[in-house]
């Protein structure tokens, strides 16, 4: 369970020291302790309930919206305790993207998707030609470009569910975000989807530190360099992907890889 | 009785056996049914009524440029009677136009309020009393136009009289904002609890998220909330015929007594011979009033359908 203790100090995107959180009276997470490293795709797997996606939205603490959430421990991000009382949410979110499990673009056209965060973090948004510039660079990044330059006005909706899942990654982009956490990304996609929004994820390695929580295992095994096993609200084991589906330190790992329970 | 006589076909088991509960569900369908189109029946009959006792004059007798444009209406004149009802448009645009200027800020602070900041106990306590409002009826709000606005105008602007474009406005305004608050808020309601999540994520205050994402994904039901309440104005008429001062006129300003065209109906119908060109008009006002409100309640309607399909 120690393995942040071998490692040589590298940096730290977001670490979690003694994490527990209760929804009412339920205990979702129980004392987790995690390092996630900076520039990587760090996957989150487990049974449904284990607690990851809790986990995902506690370090952008969205978790907060629901009203009913306490927490005991901290999460830092680069450094910083997010649940200091003097963090201001919309700077830590300005730092830590999200992306949902089911596209959730807004009902306003693709360009004002995209240009939403821009306007709200930037007094001046700059002019016209600026703005153009951002959203041309947000959707060539998310490779979406060329498919929606002709109709960037219309509605963000009328997407394809893959294209609105792309457009939704795209509209963080003009943020500079350094964290982007995906909560089941590709699971509304249909196989085609899950492929190419995957490889968007791949493409985005290095620049960002992404943190995504999957259902799907094929997926951890594919789109991740660390791997994250959790399980009922505590974390079972954390190691490079590859050495996670070969030789899994943990049997409770083992025996849900190879899918005996989940 | 009502027993099923066909059971002793024995153990052949027919496919065309009909038991009671059969029956029973033929019966429950053609009441629901009759349920169902009798509103329509009832509608259509009061129409067919209004018009029936209305229309002869209106093709016979009206002189439309005289209706439309005179501000006259002296039906009871011997002599030269006049029925111009200008004065009496006026009078309910005046009462209508004010009462929504109070009436929409208010309505959407309310509903915005409830939808998005309150919670809990909060939220649920402002709904009931919101509901209570709406309940209250026409004629306690005239009660109070009457005996508290009206001494309370003539003492605050020093005006002779208290019953005024001002006083109806704002008891119209008062009236309408219960109903307008409940459909803004269901509208503000079904905005999907995503997009709110999705700008928050973004890094978008409360008000940023209400502002730039609730309320122009919600605007269609808002916007069929206010025109609810316009028809609402347009057809209130007991608050209106306390509160103005039933005098035709046409308004100045917002402190001269006017008159509505719902309080002229309903202060001269009974008056009237059955069958006179007094009690004709009367009628050719109320299809008129009719045709303005159900233009307005189906455009507020459609709008509303609108965003429920997208």
């Amino acid at each position: 369970m120690n393995i942040a203790s071998k490692e040589k100090p590298v940096k730290l995107a977001i670490r979690a020291k003694q994490l527990n959180l209760w929804y009412g009276t339920f205990q979702a997470l129980f004392d987790v302790d995690l390092n996630i490293k900076k520039g990587m795709i760090t996957s989150l797997i487990g049974p449904s309930g284990c607690g990851k996606s809790t986990f995902l939205r506690s370090i952008n603490r969205i978790n907060e919206r629901l009203g009913y959430v306490r927490i005991d421990g901290s999460v830092e991000v680069f450094d910083q305790n997010i649940y200091a009382p003097e963090v201001e949410l919309v700077q830590l979110r300005k730092q830590v993207g999200m992306v949902f499990q089911r596209p959730n673009p807004l009902p306003v056209s693709i360009r004002e998707n995209i240009l939403f965060g821009h306007k709200i973090h930037n007094k001046k948004s700059g002019n016209r030609q600026q703005q153009d510039e951002i959203v041309e660079q947000a959707l060539q990044q998310v490779l979406l470009w060329d498919k929606v330059k002709d109709r960037l006005h219309h509605k963000a909706t009328s997407l394809s569910l893959e294209e609105q899942q792309k457009l939704c990654i795209a509209r963080l982009l003009p943020v500079k975000p350094r964290i982007l956490l995906m909560d089941e990304p590709c699971s509304a996609l249909d196989p085609k989807g899950t492929e190419a929004v995957e490889e968007l994820i791949w493409e985005l390695r290095g620049k960002y530190s992404i943190l995504i929580v999957t259902h799907n295992m094929a997926q951890a095994r594919r789109a991740s360099e660390e791997c994250i096993f959790m399980l009922m609200g505590k974390v079972v084991e954390h190691t490079p992907t590859n050495q996670m589906f070969v030789t899994p330190a943990q049997q409770e790992t083992a025996d849900y890889i190879e899918g005996r329970y989940g | 009785m009502l027993a099923p006589s066909n059971l002793s076909s024995g153990c052949d088991q027919a496919f065309d056996q009909r038991n009671l509960d059969w029956y029973i569900d033929k019966a429950v369908q053609v009441v629901v049914f009759m349920g169902g189109i009798s509103a329509i029946i009832f509608i259509v009959g009061i129409f067919l009524f209004i018009t029936k006792e209305g229309m002869g004059f209106l093709i016979d007798t009206l002189d439309l440029q005289e209706f439309f444009g005179s501000p006259y209406w002296e039906p009871s004149d011997e002599d030269a009677p006049e029925y111009g009802i200008l004065a009496l448009m006026a009078g309910t645009a005046s009462v209508t136009g004010l009462a929504m200027l109070i009436a929409i800020p208010f309505s959407l602070g309310t509903a915005i309020y409830i939808a998005e900041f309150a919670t809990g106990k909060t939220r649920e306590w402002l709904k009931i009393l919101v509901e209570l409002l709406a309940a209250i009826p026409s004629v306690v709000w005239g009660f109070i136009g009457l005996t508290i606005m009206n001494p309370l105008i003539i003492e605050l602007f020093d005006v002779p009289v208290g019953l005024t474009v001002l006083n109806a406005g704002i008891i119209l305004g008062l009236m309408a904002a219960p109903i307008m608050t409940s459909i803004a808020e269901d509208a503000l309601k079904a905005v999907p609890d995503r997009y709110r999540e999705a700008a928050e994520a973004m890094g978008a205050t409360r008000w940023q998220v209400v502002f730039k994402t609730v309320l122009p994904a919600a605007k269609n039901g808002l916007l069929g909330a206010i025109l609810l309440g316009v028809g609402r104005g347009f057809g209130e008429t007991m608050a209106v015929l306390m509160a103005t001062g039933h005098a035709v006129n046409i308004p100045g300003s917002v402190f001269d007594s006017v008159r509505a065209l719902t309080a002229t109906i309903a202060a001269e119908l009974g008056e009237t011979a059955v069958g006179s060109d007094h009690y004709q008009v009367l009628f050719t006002i109320g299809i008129f009033l009719f045709l303005i409100t159900f233009l307005i309640n189906l455009t507020a309607d459609l709008i509303v359908r609108g965003i429920r399909k997208s």
